[in-house]
């Protein structure tokens, strides 16, 4: 069933971008591992973007000899998971792509696997979220949003991505440390940033939260005001406040990392750890991070394992106070 | 003037032999996946993010952009002959194109819907160079109230594609609100109607549902008709391309289609499919030939939707290119192929990236003269697909239905939807229920919710918002006039006719 399923997805892509195959042929050292990825989305996304850079560095600098890339997506993640932990059990030479959307999507969906049934690899990288509003807007800081949240929630609409994801789940922190009831929130998801951009520069909400690359360019070009982001501190060329610095306690990495399945050996556990390591120390890693706006923020092994745990209970609680798990 | 020198400039890009190559091998590869249902320009490029790896920024995106308009060329091939949409956005052409291919008129409907495309695409292209700038402006006026009302005003415009019995097309465009319910509620994140089903979560889509409701169900239907003796297709009936008189009836749609289709497409929200809806229903409107929409098929009803769908293709460009906003799938993921390269797209995307964004438009232009180069033979030989045995052709159109669903998910669930989909269609058929408003209720159904009710919250429950704007009054007025209308002229008419002394009623 799985070399059926796997070699169906393989016809597929091939057939699909015929010469995209070409770069799938390996000309690397021959002792070298081959890696099988598994994405639990579709292509395209932040975790195949992931997965995708992963294998081009990996490469790059000769580490693997060969890797495959397989996407099931759906449902923030909790399609694919079933099935990775299933059905991959005990491949050391597999690593999983997921982050901080699945740890969400796992509890609002109530998916019957979680992230504790998987191995713990290392978190590579995260984006850090902004706060910001269209350039008409009254609000001059960070201060001032949360001066009028205080004041009445429900006059301010707040755009970002879907119900629960990681730009909900940082308005409802916010609101929670400024005394806010969650319940009371009047957040607009949309589908992706693009739409909630669109929502934001036709100055139809208040303000809008994701990921600081989604509107880097727009506030560079003056159409928004950047209030604040939610990193641990300042960013090299940001001209904006952390929250903590503005006031407002809270720190939102949306991170993504690797999972081994379950039941792999400890050496295949300890090889995959420093495969991976030695991949997200490369100089080439750091190019194609600052490329796209990702933080590396490198952890492996046991101090993952710790970090997924106390995140899952973070986002859990969070969840409950927004009425969504 | 300005715009005609980094136009001259972005030839000077696109016409390099590389680039040019680029563009042969996007726009092929982009029909034959537009051909197929399933496989959609957004999986096909994010499969070849890869290459941005390996080669310069201007091929990438000439490719991609090829790619992009390619798929939309090819999705009306299969949607015509085999009644098999490749594409949302082509899922009205199957409408009438099909009924074409039925009696014998294939090779117009195919000729109409190449010729239009390259029309409609090289007015949306000259649209992305010209008026990108305003166009977007407008288009950001848009907000969640104006465009629920739009949706009030495309659901009384379709409302002609009801069919006959208004009972029986209400039916099934409720039947349609209910498929586009399934899955995870975007605004409160809690799944409806997925029987806990984790590959429910993310909805049905939508090109299962057209290609179970039309290819599955009306393969169901031809298999038990089979001996009845009825319903036989013509493979060529006339001429292999268009008669004067198509194209005579043709060119009117063509323009009308690409003008609703070019600033619906450079909304944020707007998408390609409710293009198609409207400009279906305007020429069903405007036809002098309303008896041969479902029936022989009209061609007014292939070419106006295939030029809206174009023209909003290039319409989804306007705010990509403009202020990297990325208002499709595809533009999406068009916009993280830039990043790999280090660009970020945004407002200032214009000025810092000229010769890329200029060689991108020019390419458009050298990828719509191939593609309709590259149609209007083929032509020839895909009407000769209809001289199949109608035993064969049925069982390959489902072995291409089933194959093609499997593609878009690899799971096994779609295909359960699928053929109970495709069980639904053929007693539909049989009962004499019409099933596109199904397709028109999955698609504007959410729509027209999730868009009420961002509204709904960003006003605090007040409803007046529909009022108090503008543009959304506007919208409503236009939809008010299109429902009471016609019941107005008739009474009006109604009277003159028996003379003022008698009221209505009065017999």
């Amino acid at each position: 069933m799985l070399n059926r399923r796997r070699f169906l997805t393989g016809t597929a892509a091939a057939g699909a971008a015929g010469f995209a195959a070409l770069h799938f042929a390996p000309a690397f050292a021959q002792d070298a591992p081959q890696v099988q990825i598994f994405v639990p989305a579709a292509p395209g996304g932040g975790w195949d973007q992931t997965a995708r850079t992963i294998d081009q560095v990996l490469r790059s600098e000769k580490l693997i000899s060969g890797s495959q890339i397989t996407n099931v997506g759906g449902a923030g993640g909790t399609v694919g998971l079933p099935q990775f932990v299933n059905q991959w059990k005990g491949k050391g030479n597999s690593l999983m792509v997921a982050g901080m959307v699945m740890v969400g999507a796992i509890i609002a969906n109530k998916a019957a696997n979680n992230l504790t049934e998987v191995t713990p690899i290392a978190r590579l990288t995260g984006e850090f979220e902004a706060l910001v509003v269209p350039a008409e807007s009254p609000f001059k800081t960070a201060a001032d949003f949360v001066a009028a949240l205080k004041a009445d929630p429900t006059k301010v609409p707040v755009a970002g991505g879907s119900a629960g994801g990681s730009d909900h789940i940082l308005f409802g922190l916010i609101a929670k440390t400024a005394g806010v009831p969650a319940a009371n929130l009047s957040y607009v998801p949309f589908a992706g940033g693009g739409e909630a951009l669109s929502a934001l520069l036709g100055n139809q909400v208040a303000a809008g939260i994701s990921g600081y690359g989604e509107f880097s360019e727009q506030v560079k070009a003056g159409a928004l005001r950047l209030l604040a982001i939610s990193a641990d501190k300042r960013q090299d060329g940001i001209d904006a406040p952390t929250l903590k610095e503005a006031g407002i306690d809270v720190e939102l990495f949306n991170w993504r990392g690797v999972f081994a399945p379950p039941g792999v050996s400890d050496e295949d556990k300890a090889a995959m750890i420093k495969l991976v390591e030695t991949m997200a120390k490369s100089d080439a890693w750091a190019a194609e991070c600052k490329n796209r706006n990702w933080t590396p923020i490198l952890l492996t092994g046991d101090d993952y394992a710790k970090f997924v745990t106390e995140d899952t209970a973070r986002i859990g609680a969070i969840l409950k106070d927004l009425g969504l798990a | 003037m300005d715009t005609l020198s980094h136009l001259a400039n972005g030839f000077a890009v696109a016409f390099t032999p590389t680039n040019l190559l680029w563009c042969l091998v996007g726009t092929t590869l982009g029909t034959a996946i537009g051909v197929l249902p399933g496989l959609g320009p957004a999986l096909t490029i994010a499969l070849l993010l890869p290459i941005t790896y390996q080669v310069a920024p201007e091929a990438s995106f000439i490719l991609f952009a090829g790619i992009y308009y390619g798929a939309m060329y090819g999705g009306s091939t299969t949607s015509i002959l085999l009644n098999t949409p490749g594409e949302s956005a082509t899922i009205v052409t199957a409408l009438e194109g099909n009924r074409m291919a039925r009696s014998g008129r294939g090779g117009a409907a195919l000729a109409t819907s190449a010729i239009g495309s390259f029309v409609a695409g090289t007015i949306g292209t000259l649209g992305v160079a010209f008026l990108a700038p305003t166009v977007v402006k407008y288009a950001l006026k848009f907000g969640p109230a104006e465009y629920f009302s739009l949706m009030v005003l495309a659901f009384i415009t379709v409302s002609a594609v009801l069919g006959s019995s208004s009972v029986r097309g209400l039916t099934s465009l409720f039947a349609g609100f209910v498929i586009g319910m399934i899955g995870v509620d975007l605004q409160t994140g809690q799944p409806r109607f997925t029987f806990g089903t984790a590959e429910l979560l993310d909805g049905v889509d939508v090109i299962i549902v057209a290609v179970g409701l039309f290819a599955v169900g009306e393969t169901l239907y031809m298999a038990s008709r089979r001996y009845a003796g009825k319903d036989e297709i013509v493979p060529l009936k006339g001429s292999l391309y268009m008669t004067a008189a198509e194209w005579a009836r043709s060119w009117k749609a063509w323009l009308r289609g690409a003008a609703i289709g070019f600033p619906i497409g450079a909304m944020p929200a707007g998408g390609a499919e409710i293009p198609t809806f409207l400009s279906y229903a305007i020429e069903k409107k405007l036809s002098k030939h309303k008896e041969e929409f479902g029936t022989v098929g009209a061609i007014e009803g292939v070419a106006g939707p295939e030029a809206a769908n174009n023209a909003s293709a290039a319409g989804v460009l306007v705010p990509m290119l403009t202020l990297g906003l990325p208002t499709s799938a595809t533009a999406a993921i068009m916009l993280s192929a830039f990043q790999s390269y280090g660009i970020n797209p945004g407002p200032l995307l214009l000025t810092t990236q000229a010769n890329l964004v200029w060689g991108l438009i020019a390419s458009l232009f050298i990828a719509n003269v191939i593609l309709v180069v590259l149609n209007l033979p083929l032509i020839g030989l895909w009407v000769r697909l209809l001289k199949i045995p109608a035993p064969q052709l049925y069982a390959g159109i489902l072995v291409f239905a089933t194959v093609g669903t499997y593609g878009i998910s690899q799971s096994p669930i779609d295909l359960v939807i699928l053929y109970l989909l495709g069980a639904a269609g053929f007693l539909m058929r049989r009962f004499d229920f019409p099933t596109a408003p199904v397709i028109i209720g999955m698609i504007l159904g959410p729509l027209a919710e999730t868009q009420f009710r961002r509204a709904m919250t960003i006003e605090n429950g007040d409803w007046t918002v529909f009022f108090r704007h503008p543009l959304s009054l506007t919208l409503l007025t236009l939809a008010f006039i299109g429902l009471a209308g016609p019941h107005i002229w008739a009474w009006i008419e109604h009277r003159r006719r028996r003379g003022p002394e008698h009221v209505p009623g009065d017999a």
